[in-house]
């Protein structure tokens, strides 16, 4: 994931959120987005499909849509406005197809 | 009840459904962000101890009389937030929120679908760490979170120095703010700009914050290349001498102005005509904002000009609407809106001098360099689809044989490149991208409740 991309400059007084991303375990709070919160943890959101070249997201208000996520097997999510929540699993890359693991 | 659907809640839908709160109409104001203010008031997440007085200086007196109004008006009011129009027709608007579909018809519609940034693409600009100049400053507003520790503020937009002061007063290291518009081209500019005296005024006490806080300024300084491997490393620009100077920096705010979001003025049937001098498609309003039948436009989504432009526009074609629907007048000063509004809204020629969009760089950018960030299609490749044998070489042609335009953003960002790459071939009139529905990405499972 690299270092944090992002410098958190305000705190949230709001209880913690744990959720995954790639797998790996990630404590944010409540009121973050998840693009706040995942490049307060690393470096990037996730790999262009065409050719895998890292991205983090552009417009940063909803308009680009260059911050997609997964979770869970099949649900895409706009990082930049979707809010943290516990227990998600977010993934950098599209999962694969069932059965084709 | 006559039923008014107000599509945005930032300065200009709040201004409308102000105006319209005490006359015998019903108002839904949808609003697809989470809370109201639109980009200039965005706030602070629930929660996060972000001190916005400090961040937002003299005009944060502006954006607490916003949010103290917008609070009780949509209190009062059919708010639906975190709801997507993603499209109009048959006299209704198409939703799609958290709780699935709908459609909603309505007697009267106000577009105050505000602005996104304009951009010219460079090599590098798809690197992690390269952000919109409008991003940067909604992230840091809603999130509490700079794009960076050490940040470079470039392109060419009134926002440049706005942007680069809020993050030095939120101690925030600016290396530098490379505009691209020589300050020659701004001193000539200046007689036409003084005609919105407060706007002039925020501009020049941003640029002294920034000389007195040490931030190097490089004005007419051309962006050659966002430099990285994994992640922005440095920017490199050309300054006006010629000589190459090298930025070292974690991240870019990057932006050349603002361009309406007219996606759903479209749809709704408001006819876009070709502005020679912002070099955009516009929607053709009155000067009041009257759009179409039951058509109104308020804001920055019909012509750029700020917040306080935004604010009266909205009242006054909220006002309009009631005087068209034989209601009640609200007691909107029209005439004295009209005037303030012609006057801020009144020197574009200005403005494109002063903030230069760079349109000729466009034809300088190399061939490998990604055009359509979306589905990485480099500028040789719609260089390629223009020498292909056609009747008609316009920019949805290019689109349709490219694939330049056609990905998730919908060529919000690589449109006004893709027009300018098309258009360097010919004179006269640029071509834009034709909006399509849905106007952003709907996940597949909202397809069948959303069919008519």
């Amino acid at each position: 994931m690299g270092s944090p991309l992002l410098l958190r400059i305000a705190s949230f007084e709001t209880k913690q959120v744990r959720f995954t991303c790639d797998g790996r375990p990630i404590a944010a709070r409540q009121g973050e987005s998840l693009l706040a919160a995942l490049l307060s943890a690393g470096d990037h959101l996730r790999r262009h499909e065409g050719n895998g070249e890292p991205r983090a997201g552009f417009c940063l208000m909803g308009a680009c849509q260059d911050c997609w996520v997964w979770i869970g097997p099949d649900r895409r999510a706009r990082a930049c406005t979707t809010p943290v929540a516990d227990g998600l699993q977010v993934s950098t890359i599209p999962p694969a197809p069932a059965g084709f693991a | 009840m006559t039923r008014i659907v107000i599509v945005g809640a930032g300065p200009a839908g709040i201004a409308a459904a102000d105006a319209l709160s005490a006359a015998p109409v019903e108002v839904t104001l949808i609003d697809e962000a989470a809370r109201p203010g639109g980009q200039l008031y965005r706030s602070p997440a629930p929660g996060l101890k972000l001190d916005m007085s400090r961040l937002l200086g003299s005009s944060h007196g502006a954006y607490a009389a916003f949010h103290d109004k917008a609070a009780g008006l949509c209190r009062r009011l059919d708010y639906r937030p975190g709801t997507l129009v993603w499209s109009i027709h048959g006299g209704a608007v198409h939703l799609a929120s958290a709780s699935g579909a709908a459609a909603l018809p309505y007697d009267a519609l106000i577009l105050a679908t505000g602005a996104t940034d304009r951009i010219m693409p460079a090599p590098g600009w798809t690197l992690p760490g390269v952000f919109t100049l409008g991003g940067a400053q909604a992230l840091l507003k809603d999130q509490g979170v700079a794009i960076g520790r050490r940040v470079v503020f470039c392109g060419s937009s009134p926002l440049l120095y706005l942007a680069a002061s809020q993050y030095l007063r939120m101690g925030v290291k600016v290396a530098a703010v490379i505009d691209s518009t020589p300050f020659a081209a701004k001193l000539r500019a200046l007689p036409d700009m003084a005609r919105a005296p407060a706007t002039l005024a925020a501009g020049l006490r941003a640029m002294a914050e920034l000389r007195l806080g040490g931030v190097p300024i490089h004005q007419g300084a051309r962006i050659e290349r966002f430099e990285g491997e994994e992640r922005l490393a440095a920017v490199q620009c050309r300054a006006g001498a010629g000589q190459l100077v090298r930025i070292a920096c974690d991240a870019a705010a990057y932006g050349h102005g603002l361009r309406p979001e007219a996606q759903l003025a479209e749809l709704a049937g408001c006819e876009l005509r070709y502005d020679p001098v912002q070099r955009l498609h516009l929607p053709v309003i009155d000067g009041d904002g009257r759009a179409g039948e039951r058509l109104y436009i308020a804001g920055d989504g019909g012509h750029i000009g700020g917040g306080q432009a935004a604010s009266l526009s909205g009242a006054l074609a909220a006002a309009a609407l009631l005087d068209d629907l034989g209601l009640p007048a609200s007691d909107v000063d029209r005439a004295g809106s009209r005037r303030s509004l012609a006057r801020l809204r009144g020197f574009p020629n200005g403005i494109a001098a002063a903030f230069r969009w760079p349109r000729e760089q466009v034809v300088a950018l190399a061939d490998d360099t990604i055009l359509c960030r979306c589905e990485n299609i480099r500028v040789g490749e719609v260089r390629a689809a223009l020498r292909q044998p056609m009747a008609s070489p316009d920019a949805n042609r290019i689109k349709a044989v490219s694939r330049c335009g056609m990905g998730r953003c919908q060529g919000r960002f690589c449109g006004p490149a893709l027009a300018e790459l098309v258009g360097a071939g010919h004179a006269g009139e640029l071509d834009r991208l034709r909006a399509q529905a849905p106007i952003k990405p709907l996940p597949i499972a909202l397809a069948g409740e959303a069919a008519p």
